[in-house]
């Protein structure tokens, strides 16, 4: 419980990055564990490129990290996982959304979409690429992707042992809580 | 018992343990969530107030007559309440008053980063610094007690790294302090002249006493490890400094840091070999240390510009970069903020981006985003209420040099409450020719959905009077009110053209609720919200790229295949539909086959 773990979540704007952060806060700190999570409100969630970091271990200070620090990198989008690596610890991993969505200078045409993120990512850094949009589709609602990547990163992390159905539980609508539990479960399955 | 809570809950949480009464604020990120956090506790009256000025006028009222306040706002809302500030700082408070001003360095949703700790200085106002939740909660219990013994309103001063980062809290009880007894007492409250220049001799006094306290206080307190460097620090430059040195360094943290402990900065500072200064911004601290004759290191290697982070000071103070992964720029393109899929500030934006020579004025608000690519419709944003007042500046200008540029002032319908009205006021007392439009979406909607003058509803829930735009416009003597549905194109276009032609002041009110907002059983009743989806039709699209002009996130554009929209996402405004030169977007449901 010594070292402090970084987990930096990337995505934009609308993709449920801080109901993600505060679930895995809640939880942590449930689990016994000094947390700190830091968030960005206002203009930058007008679709723009969000960022939560969530740090925990035994004494955390700052809430927020540097470059090189993250232990972990959590994408909820491919080319946003580029945009924020360099916060990555060499040694550190990616989990990244196989899903893409076009900002706006390529809407407008004046630019494209990158080809070839994925190939890139795994050639810097240890990576695993996750089907979450795709899943959360199948299981009738798009908004848990972020549950599914939750459920990626507790399998990566080895964080099974802490009891993620009570902060999801304190953190959903009731009506939402089945999918969600199941969003989790196939997360973890990925 | 233990909550996980962000520096603005905590701000309200520790209110309602102070035994506060009355809490009142304008909504400005990185500060809107500890208003919205009031109301949980029952036992505080809570009200948004139109803007910053008079949140802190209603709090004056409420602490002479006897209630501990609490007024919130953003950095730059604090140049909009100054001037009753710095009056009752002279006067001095009956219950206790404090004010948090929520800075933002970094400019994460604002359009300057100025320093307020100098408020403090300036205004003659005590400063606390908090560096997390924790200790925003009691240290604005400790602000109450201040603020009371020593006759003062206290600046409690945060930045969006507190605001926004939750850290871990232990909650106590509400203490019940009550309200003061009131009764008149003129050389106290009315501020003539005579009776301002014996506050002004009485705040030096008191200013003295804070200083005695400053040296004694809990809140500057000492670490002291086995080193040489000493470091001073306030705020979350503290735990960007701990995380950095650890304990190879001491420190003296500072929570009270106007008027500054001088007798205790001038003892630590002689333990040390090498003292550092770290905080974000402006040279605060280190300006006041040295003119005790200290020699000491800040902005010299550490920045002034953006917000600081625990690399950025061990980058600057020790030279050491740690490891990191490039990354491949070709393989990243920006992802500027844009208004949302549905927005009602589209329709409006999208016409207005295709008139040539006009002059746009915005103001602050989602609205900004009509500056964005692809619509570029915006020629300046400065403030809060400018939009319409800058909008006179260049008609006037204009008229002068005989130059016929059609100029248009944007305001939202909260920015036109809180401080767009006195602007419209003088466009048409000095009568000048602009077309004020007002973007009425029913809501407060870049700070996240809060009531208004307009919508119905307070803060603490209940119904209130539904104050109509277009009645305040006519009883200013706007004879031309438009009121448009911007989703309509042809209406937005049609009242930009009768608008462009009048020789005077004018209004278009462009009326739709946000996208985004939850709707009132009034918007209901008022606008058609059913949603409904459009796509393409891949046979007649022509590849021509106008729908992509509008700016919706929904709608993507491939060189073979042409535009698609997004399913998931579209909400069915009907924008593109409009744009398309050729029929070839559909209303699912209703294709054309």
């Amino acid at each position: 419980m010594s070292k402090v773990k970084n987990i930096l979540l990337v995505g934009v704007g609308g993709q449920g990055t801080i109901l993600t952060s505060k679930i895995l806060s809640t939880a942590l700190l449930d689990a016994g564990y000094d947390v700190k999570m830091s968030e960005v409100h206002g203009m930058a969630q007008r679709g723009g490129s969000v960022t939560t970091q969530v740090r925990y271990g035994e004494k955390v200070y700052s809430p927020i990290i540097g470059k090189g620090q993250a232990d972990i990198l959590v994408s909820f989008e491919v080319m946003e996982a580029m945009r924020w690596i360099d916060y990555l610890n060499p040694d550190g991993d990616i989990i990244v959304n196989n899903y893409s969505i076009n900002s706006a200078p390529i809407l407008s045409g004046k630019a494209e979409y990158p080809s070839g993120i994925l190939e890139e990512l795994s050639k810097k850094a240890k990576t695993k690429v996750v089907d979450a949009f795709k899943t959360a589709e199948e299981l009738g609602n798009i908004k848990v992707q972020n549950i599914v990547l939750l459920g990626a990163l507790v399998k990566k992390f080895k964080l099974d042992d802490i009891n993620w159905e009570e902060a999801i539980k304190n953190n959903v609508k009731p009506k939402f809580l089945e999918i969600n539990l199941k969003a989790f479960e196939s997360g973890k399955e990925l | 018992m233990k909550e996980l809570l962000t520096g603005n809950e905590a701000i309200a949480r520790g209110a309602y343990e102070a035994g506060v009464e009355f809490a009142a604020a304008y909504p400005g990120t990185p500060s809107t969530e500890i208003l919205e956090n009031i109301p949980k506790y029952k036992e505080i009256y809570c009200e948004w107030a139109p803007n910053e000025k008079v949140s802190v006028e209603v709090s004056v009222g409420a602490s002479m007559a006897g209630a501990r306040v609490l007024t919130a706002m953003k950095h730059v809302g604090m140049n909009v309440a100054a001037d009753p500030l710095f009056t009752y700082a002279y006067l001095g408070v009956n219950g206790g008053f404090v004010i948090v001003s929520a800075d933002d360095p970094g400019m994460h949703s604002s359009q300057n980063e100025q320093d307020n700790r100098y408020y403090a200085r300036h205004a003659k106002m005590p400063l606390i610094e908090p560096s997390d939740s924790q200790e925003a909660k009691d240290f604005i219990i400790e602000a109450y007690d201040i603020s009371e013994k020593y006759d003062v309103p206290v600046l409690f001063r945060i930045t969006t790294r507190i605001c926004h980062s939750k850290t871990i809290v232990e909650l106590g009880e509400r203490k019940n302090v009550g309200v003061k007894a009131y009764s008149r007492n003129i050389e106290k409250f009315v501020a003539t002249p005579a009776r301002a220049k014996v506050h002004h001799y009485e705040l030096e006094e008191k200013l003295k006493k804070l200083e005695e306290y400053s040296n004694t206080t809990f809140l500057n307190k000492e670490e002291i490890n086995d080193s040489e460097i000493g470091i001073i620090t306030s705020g979350i430059s503290y735990n960007y400094a701990r995380e950095v040195f650890g304990d190879s360094a001491s420190y003296l943290k500072l929570g009270f840091t106007f008027p500054i402990p001088k007798e205790k900065i001038i003892n630590f500072s002689k333990k040390f070999k090498t003292i550092y200064v770290i905080e974000e911004n402006e040279p605060f601290l280190e300006t006041e240390i040295k003119a005790l004759g200290i020699n000491v290191i800040g902005k010299e290697k550490i920045p002034i510009c953006d917000e600081l982070n625990p690399d950025i000071v061990r980058e600057a103070l020790l030279g050491e970069k740690t490891d990191r992964i490039e990354i491949v720029k070709e393989k990243v393109v920006s992802r500027p903020p844009t208004l949302c899929s549905g927005c009602p500030h589209r329709g409006i934006f999208f016409e207005l981006s295709k008139r040539k020579d006009t002059v746009i004025t915005g103001d602050i608000g989602c609205y900004t985003l009509g500056s964005a690519e692809p619509l570029n419709a915006m020629d300046s944003v400065v403030c809060m209420g400018a939009g319409i007042s800058a909008a006179h500046g260049f008609a006037k200008v204009f008229e002068k040099t005989g130059r016929k540029t059609k100029v248009f002032g944007i305001v939202g319908d909260s920015t036109f409450f809180h401080s767009g009205m006195t602007s419209l006021l003088d466009i048409v007392y000095n009568n000048s020719n602009v077309c004020s439009i007002i973007l009425d979406n029913r809501i407060t909607g870049m700070t996240g959905h809060q009531e208004n003058p307009g919508t119905g509803y307070t803060l603490m829930g209940e119904k209130a009077p539904v104050v109509s735009i277009e009645k305040i416009c006519e009883a200013m003597g706007i004879k031309n009110i438009t009121v448009i549905n911007p989703n309509n194109l042809t209406e937005t276009k049609n009242a930009l053209n009768f608008h462009t032609e009048l020789n005077e002041p004018s209004v278009i009110i462009a009326k739709w609720p946000c996208a985004l907002k939850r709707f009132s059983e009034e918007d209901k009743k008022q606008f058609d919200l059913s949603v409904k989806k459009y796509k393409v039709n891949p046979d007649k699209c022509k590849k021509c790229r106008m729908c992509t002009k509008t700016g919706c996130p929904s709608i993507s554009f491939d060189k073979e295949k042409g535009a698609s929209i997004d399913i998931n996402t579209c909400i069915g405004c009907s924008v593109c539909y409009q744009a398309c030169p050729f029929g070839a977007i559909e209303k699912v449901g209703e294709e054309n086959v």
